[in-house]
């Protein structure tokens, strides 16, 4: 029972099936220090909210759970933000254009595709990549050998205007931070993920900053952004639940909290390879979705006003 | 702004029909209920019409909700997935369409007058407002109307339409859950040897009440204060639980 009728999503669901997702996907973040909106948006369109609101929904839950995450960063001081505002800047135009070309996407009725598509291949990457690394590390016998940090390649160094990034101790042109800022943001828009899967190797590998300031700042960037797409998938679109969102959010406050206290006392490898296959599972079942002959030739929907 | 007005539109239509001529009275109908909300926990309504046919004959019911405008796009296979073509729109299409009859269709009215009365589901004319000349628009629109009888929003069924002791006659109308908003038609009509004795016309009205009603039509009329509302609320809530797990 306590089944709720969701107004924008136009479909009745079961309180506890979203407070359980939520607070699954909650552990889930808290686990891995991920930011769970890539698992979070194909579990909505599995139990059947549309695909739009599916996304735009994601963007506004993952501004709620990465706040706390940004609050205790800040506090313990490993937050670039001047780092953080030019990967914003980028972002936020990222997150416009993002917008735009979703609302391309819907008018020619190819939204649904495009997202299950998307969410195919990026699950499929980050599952594979993520299954190899862990069965790597399993396998290795435990030796601590840090990763040598790239040197900076010469045409990072070509790029015109430099800036100095104190926190980061770097000294390079905003140009790159703002390319990397525009990708994520694009990104964000179109499947509702924060991005920090990505944006985390970027800052790390590319722009060559302090492994300790990278997940603050990728956590603030990703805020930033959720923000600026919810407001706008919000006024150009109305696609964002907001009962559904709270109802996620409730789940996944209580989920993050639980999950980042066990996620410090166990060992990591082994969770990391069923979490790798979760990801692998979810991409299948999408893709299967895809090839499954419909059960109508004709897609039919209400055009928009 | 509109769900006060239909309230008001639906009453109006209510008083009117209550001022029927003496003479029409080969035919009265009524609904247990004439507005059905959508409130937070919608799982679709049934409602019943009731009427009288004190001269006997047969029924058929027709229940018409608001016009919408629908794409139909075709599904073509590439590489194994599955794709939508470019679409037709259809225009005038009933987001609810329903006959319910006490006996089959076909053997209470002819099919001319089906089409005069705009009875059953073949009956249904829309329009396609884009369509290019390779566009197949009949086989759209029997696609429409099948996937419309399969969400429940077209029906068509007889012997639904019952007697209780000869004139006194009742019908269930089912509602899903994703029908669609506004004012409905609900016309009964008496049938004696292939002609319309009588019809009678009743208004019916499903609207959106309550909270979600209130956040759709919110996040509608004003999108960006919404998504601004929205953050801050999502805000509130992370910010809450960080204040809340810190003591723990």
């Amino acid at each position: 029972m306590m089944d709720i009728y969701l107004p924008i999503a136009a479909v009745t669901e079961n309180v506890f099936v979203l407070f359980g997702l939520g607070l699954s996907v909650g552990v889930v973040s808290g686990l891995f220090g991920v930011g769970g909106g890539f698992l979070l948006t194909p579990f909505l369109i599995f139990i059947g909210v549309p695909q739009a609101v599916a996304v735009a929904s994601t963007a506004n839950q993952l501004v709620g759970a990465s706040l706390s995450g940004v609050i205790s960063y800040w506090r313990r001081g490993s937050v670039d933000f001047q780092m953080a505002a030019v990967l914003s800047a980028g972002g936020l135009v990222g997150s416009v254009v993002g917008v735009a070309f979703f609302a391309l996407l819907r008018r020619l009725g190819q939204i649904d595709l495009v997202i299950s598509l998307s969410y195919v291949v990026l699950l499929g990457t980050l599952g594979s990549l993520m299954l190899v690394e862990s069965i790597g590390s399993v396998a290795r016998t435990r030796q601590s050998t840090p990763r040598p940090r790239l040197h900076q390649h010469a045409w990072i160094r070509a790029l015109p205007g430099k800036m100095r990034f104190r926190r980061s101790k770097l000294y390079l042109s905003p140009v790159l931070p703002l390319g990397i800022g525009f990708a994520v943001g694009v990104l964000s828009a179109v499947l509702g993920i924060g991005g920090g899967f990505l944006l985390v190797p970027a800052m790390i590998y590319i722009l060559g900053m302090p492994a300790s300031i990278v997940p603050g700042t990728s956590l603030a960037q990703n805020m930033v952004v959720a923000i600026s797409v919810t407001i706008l998938q919000s006024w150009t679109m109305h696609t964002v639940d907001g009962v559904l969102v709270l109802i996620l959010l409730l789940g996944g406050v209580v989920g993050v909290h639980y999950g980042s206290r066990y996620g410090a006392r166990i060992r990591g490898d082994y969770l990391r390879i069923l979490l790798a296959l979760v990801i692998l599972t979810v991409g299948a079942k999408l893709l299967f979705d895809l090839t499954l002959t419909p059960h109508s030739m004709f897609s039919v929907v209400e055009r928009e006003p | 702004m509109k769900r006060p007005l239909t309230i008001i539109l639906v009453l109006v239509l209510y008083c009117c029909s209550q001022t029927v001529p003496a003479s029409a009275q080969e035919l009265v109908t009524d609904l247990t209920d004439h507005l059905v909300q959508i409130t937070t926990a919608f799982h679709g309504a049934n409602v019943v019409l009731f009427g009288t046919a004190p001269g006997g004959g047969d029924i058929i019911v027709t229940v018409r909700g608001p016009n919408r405008d629908v794409v139909v796009r075709r599904k073509h296979r590439i590489a194994g997935i599955w794709l939508n073509d470019r679409g037709v729109t259809l225009t005038g299409v009933p987001g609810y369409y329903a006959v319910f009859t006490s006996r089959p269709l076909e053997q209470l009215v002819s099919p001319s007058l089906q089409t005069l009365e705009g009875i059953g589901l073949e009956t249904l004319s829309m329009a396609a407002i884009d369509a290019t000349d390779g566009d197949d628009v009949a086989a759209d629109h029997a696609a429409l109307i099948r996937d419309f009888e399969h969400r429940g929003l077209y029906i068509e069924k007889s012997g639904v339409v019952k007697f209780l002791g000869g004139k006194l006659f009742r019908a269930t109308v089912t509602f899903p859950a994703d029908t669609p908003v506004g004012v409905y038609t609900i016309e009964s009509f008496l049938i004696r040897d292939g002609v319309v004795i009588a019809s009678d016309s009743t208004p019916f009205a499903v609207e959106k009440a309550g909270l979600p009603a209130e956040i759709y039509d919110f996040s509608r009329d004003h999108g960006l204060a919404y998504g601004i509302l929205a953050v801050c609320a999502a805000a509130m809530t992370g910010w809450i639980s960080t204040l809340l797990f810190r003591r723990v």
